[in-house]
């Protein structure tokens, strides 16, 4: 098999999931463990072909720059007289990003069964678990939001991509709706979808732009140098930027709303309700990478944009996400809200990486920040599990120590239990509140070296971790590129690690504090394994991303990654050079230098520092006097509040810790404006729809009703009084011809007089028989109509639609007759 | 290509059906259904119509495809309605209804 024609085959690798998920949804809609194994083996095969195809593509010649694979079109569909084909293609950033989706997706699925069996596990009967999903539900979800993933990164197509990520979307709707005990999830899941949605008009605007410049929504048209030469020189609607500086703009707004950057991130950190796995897959694969994805596909129309419109909104967005989303994980208090904020920040990162030309180093950080933070997801989601277990086995103490007791007094150990539970008895007793654990060190050692190892990978521990080749990538393009830039980055780094320390110093250092947290259990196989899995992926990853200048270690391990994807933007901007950004952002691998690794270095350790001294203080490592805080190293005692809050209430900053728990209010916001806002605009269409156009029916109505009472009254009134004239007048004259009569003629005004009288009485017939039957009728003929159409108004729906239909029925043959016998 | 007109029947089939299906149905999803396959009659009709007499244009693409919008919308409207007369009235046969 050549290499060509494995590559051809690359359109099947989002075939096995897609199958999967049908499998599962037609055939093993109530059976656990067959949908199970065909989600795995979906997913498995999935990730066979991503490694068949990614050596097929590293051992591809590389170079001249026409190199990435594109296979045969396919005709796709018409619209009037435009083709739209389809085709696959295969350059390094697929390559890579297949890597990236199918082992994580496989380990979540692996993972996602130890979590589900606490269902089938007889032995717990706490209350809390009897409204879990069903795990059926789940592996049907999770193929095809990874079926959609592998096809978006696999075609050729941004129209493919726009309708794969639609897809993804709907999928995460239904990953986040899945929890059908809690409401807030649902309302999640909703705000989540609408979000996105919003994105995906920016991003609809952009594709119908770029369509309308170029033609063609294919990549290799849209990278071509006489597109790229078109879109930087034409202007848009005579406003004075260029077209590629709008879809550039477009594109990022896509990329806000699909990566949760601020202000449309609230969905991302409302979700954490959703169970472990489908959070893993949201924050990793799905919605959350979706926007950096887009703009590395799209980078050589951003390299066009106007270099300081562009700039400055990507900074402002992507860097003000990146702190901001920091600052406020560091006063959460939840496991899973912590690191919603770190997927925020981080994503900020890359986005901001990519927006100042950092494609590598952000491609990078994409790829490695998925592994550990799908670990460290996956490892709170192992840590929650322990706490719920831990729960229930103290619930079950509790009751066995009551009716051990009997009914009885209040005696002292009774009293003395009580005390010890007092938190976990209560309803409120959070399973994922991270101040009701602590010392799961020794309970679950294998999830505490996979999270630490996932910690240190977030915080770009030095030397040893992925995450610190990537982020100082990151730092030194920035370092080159913008200086505030790299600021303001340096500080999301000292940050992350301050609350990366603070997490794993108030969950596994220290003494438990509270009886839940002492019973927790280590997890099962299926759950850890994948979690070791994930620490030496999250280790191992950044050996290949060491620039060769590095003093020691880069000699060693070659710089693998950056020529590599190097060659793919080479590729891409090679034919289009054109404008100054392009060839500022032509330098893509960036040197070793060393004071910004300096400053990464010691920030990350300083905040790691920092986070010890102020939440844990682990005996086995010794005093770090490194400055005496105001707080003491004692780590936090049961019921203590963060030393952290208590701390700025010292310094008068209490309000400040409460805006950042509160997540600066933001979600408050949107519900009170938005919410609120569409409330208020369907009350005032309401009171539209109520006051005009029921008015204005009604009026109808009064005016038929109107014009029958005139037609009675021109009958009383009008009518009769000129017949009654009539007839007056009529024997008046009678009467007149009658006294000539009695003087002159006789016989001939007798005649005339019998005449006249005849005439009167006839009129007086026509009067009662002719006219006023004629009124009569025509008021009757009103009454009766008027009566006819009130009796259609019978209120009943089905009588209403019988004599549309009849009606319908009847054009449609009348039509028929016409038109076909006529022809 | 087979003639006009077995595209037409069809559409007008269709049509019956869905006439038929909302005048004999008591629920009032059932009507809906209904409605929805006379609405995708008129939308076949215009796709015939388009592709036997100008396919290179791309009004009956466009026009279809507007028919099915309106009908995706008009059936979530009709959705909603159906869950508020379910709230208040706690029923959802259209006889109850009147």
């Amino acid at each position: 098999m050549s290499t060509t024609s494995i590559l051809n085959l690359t359109w099947l690798i989002p075939l096995f999931p897609f199958l999967a998920f049908l499998g599962i949804s037609t055939f093993a809609h109530q059976k656990r463990e067959l949908s199970h194994r065909l989600a795995i083996a979906g997913v498995a095969i999935a990730f066979a072909l991503s490694l068949l195809v990614f050596w097929a593509a590293a051992t591809l010649p590389v170079g001249g720059g026409e190199s990435a694979f594109e296979s045969s079109l396919v005709h796709w569909f018409t619209i009037g007289t435009e083709q739209f084909t389809l085709g696959v293609t295969v350059d390094p950033v697929t390559a890579v990003m297949l890597l990236m989706v199918a082992p994580i997706s496989l380990m979540i699925l692996i993972f996602s069964r130890g979590d589900a069996d606490i269902d089938t596990d007889r032995r717990q009967s706490a209350a809390s678990f009897k409204d879990r999903p069903s795990h059926t539900h789940f592996c049907a979800q999770a193929s095809l939001l990874t079926a959609s993933v592998l096809g978006a990164v696999v075609f050729d197509n941004l129209l493919a991509l726009f309708m794969f990520w639609g897809l993804a979307d709907a999928c995460t709707y239904f990953l986040l709706g899945m929890s059908y005990d809690q409401d807030s999830t649902a309302q999640a899941g909703l705000s989540a979808f609408l979000t996105t949605g919003v994105g995906n008009l920016l991003l609809l605007l952009g594709l119908a732009l770029l369509y309308a410049s170029t033609g063609s929504l294919a990549y290799r048209d849209v990278v071509s140098a006489e597109t790229l030469a078109h879109l930087s020189d034409t202007r848009f609607l005579g406003t004075p930027y260029s077209t590629a500086t709008v879809i550039a703009l477009l594109f990022l707004g896509g990329a806000i709303g699909k990566s949760a950057q601020f202000p449309l991130h609230t969905w991302l950190t409302e979700s954490v309700a959703a169970p472990a796995p489908a959070l893993v897959l949201i924050h990793t694969i799905a919605t959350g990478p979706a926007g950096a994805y887009l703009l590395m596909r799209t980078f050589p129309i951003l390299a066009l944009a106007d270099v300081g419109v562009w700039m400055s909104a990507v900074v402002v967005i992507g860097a003000s996400t990146a702190i901001l989303a920091s600052i406020i994980a560091v006063a959460q208090n939840d496991i899973r809200r912590v690191l919603a904020f770190s997927t925020v920040s981080q994503l900020g990162c890359i986005v901001t990486a990519l927006g100042i030309g950092a494609y590598v180093a952000g491609a990078f950080h994409l790829i490695t920040h998925a592994f550990f933070k799908a670990l460290l997801l996956l490892g709170s989601g192992s840590v929650i599990r322990g706490m719920k277990m831990g729960q229930a086995e103290d619930g079950k103490q509790e009751s066995r120590s009551r009716r051990q007791e009997g009914g009885g007094d209040a005696g002292a150990p009774r009293a003395g239990q009580e005390q010890k539970t007092g938190v976990s008895k209560t309803e409120g007793f959070d399973a994922s509140d991270m101040l009701n654990m602590g010392g799961l060190a020794q309970r679950m050692p294998r999830t505490f070296w996979a999270f630490v190892a996932g910690g240190m990978a977030l915080s770009a521990f030095p030397l040893i971790s992925a995450g610190y080749w990537s982020m100082n990538g990151i730092l030194s393009y920035a370092y080159q590129r913008d200086r505030t830039v790299f600021w303001v980055l340096a500080a999301v780094t000292g940050l992350t690690a301050f609350y990366t320390m603070r997490q794993i110093g108030l969950v596994f250092l220290g003494q438990p504090r509270s009886e839940a947290a002492a019973r927790a259990p280590e997890s099962a196989p299926s759950m850890t394994v994948p979690l070791l899995v994930l620490a030496i992926l999250s280790v191992g990853l950044g050996w290949f991303g060491v620039p060769e200048e590095f003093p020691v270690i880069g000699s060693i391990a070659s710089n693998w990654f950056h020529p590599f994807i190097g060659s793919a933007f080479g590729m891409t901007v090679v034919g289009g050079q054109v404008g100054e950004g392009a060839r500022q952002l032509a330098e893509v691998t960036v040197g070793f230098m060393r004071r910004p690794l300096l400053i990464g270095s010691a920030l990350s350790l300083g905040g790691l520092v920092l986070g010890w001294l102020v939440y844990a203080r682990h005996p086995l490592l010794g005093g770090l006097v490194l400055g005496w805080l105001v707080y003491g190293w004692k780590p936090l005692q049961a019921g203590e509040k963060d030393r952290l809050e208590t701390g700025m209430q010292r310094v008068w900053l209490g309000w400040l810790y409460a805006c950042m728990r509160e997540r600066f209010y933001l979600d408050h916001l949107y519900r009170v404006t938005l919410g609120r806002g569409v409330i208020l605009l369907a009350d005032v269409l309401r009171a539209v729809d109520e006051r005009v156009l029921d008015r204005a029916t009604g009026l109808a109505g009064h005016a038929a009703r109107s014009l029958s009472s005139i037609s009675a009254w021109c009958e009383d009134h009008v009518l009769r009084a000129w017949v009654s004239l009539v007839g007056r007048a009529g024997r008046d004259v009678s009467q007149a011809v009658g006294e000539v009569e009695l003087h002159v003629v006789a016989h001939l005004t007798d005649l005339v007089r019998l005449g006249t009288r005849a005439l009167s009485e006839l009129s007086a017939a026509v009067d009662v028989k002719v006219i006023d039957r004629a009124v009569e009728g025509i008021g009757g003929t009103v009454k009766a109509g008027e009566h006819f159409v009130h009796s259609t108004e019978t209120g009943n729906v089905r009588d209403y639609l019988l004599r549309a239909g009849l009606m319908v029925l009847t054009l449609i043959v009348v039509s028929f007759v016409i038109l076909f016998l006529h022809i | 290509m087979v003639p006009l007109e077995w595209y037409l029947i069809l559409a007008a089939a269709l049509f019956c059906v869905g006439a038929y299906g909302v005048m004999s149905r008591r629920n009032a999803v059932a009507m809906l259904m209904g409605i929805d396959l006379m609405l995708c009659a008129v939308g076949v009709n215009l796709v015939a119509f388009w592709r036997y007499r100008e396919p290179t244009a791309v009004t009956g693409q466009a026009f279809a495809l507007s028919v099915y919008a309106v009908a995706a919308i008009e059936t979530a409207v009709c959705l909603a309605l159906t869950i508020s007369l379910w709230r208040t009235r706690n029923t959802v046969l259209m006889e109850d209804t009147d």
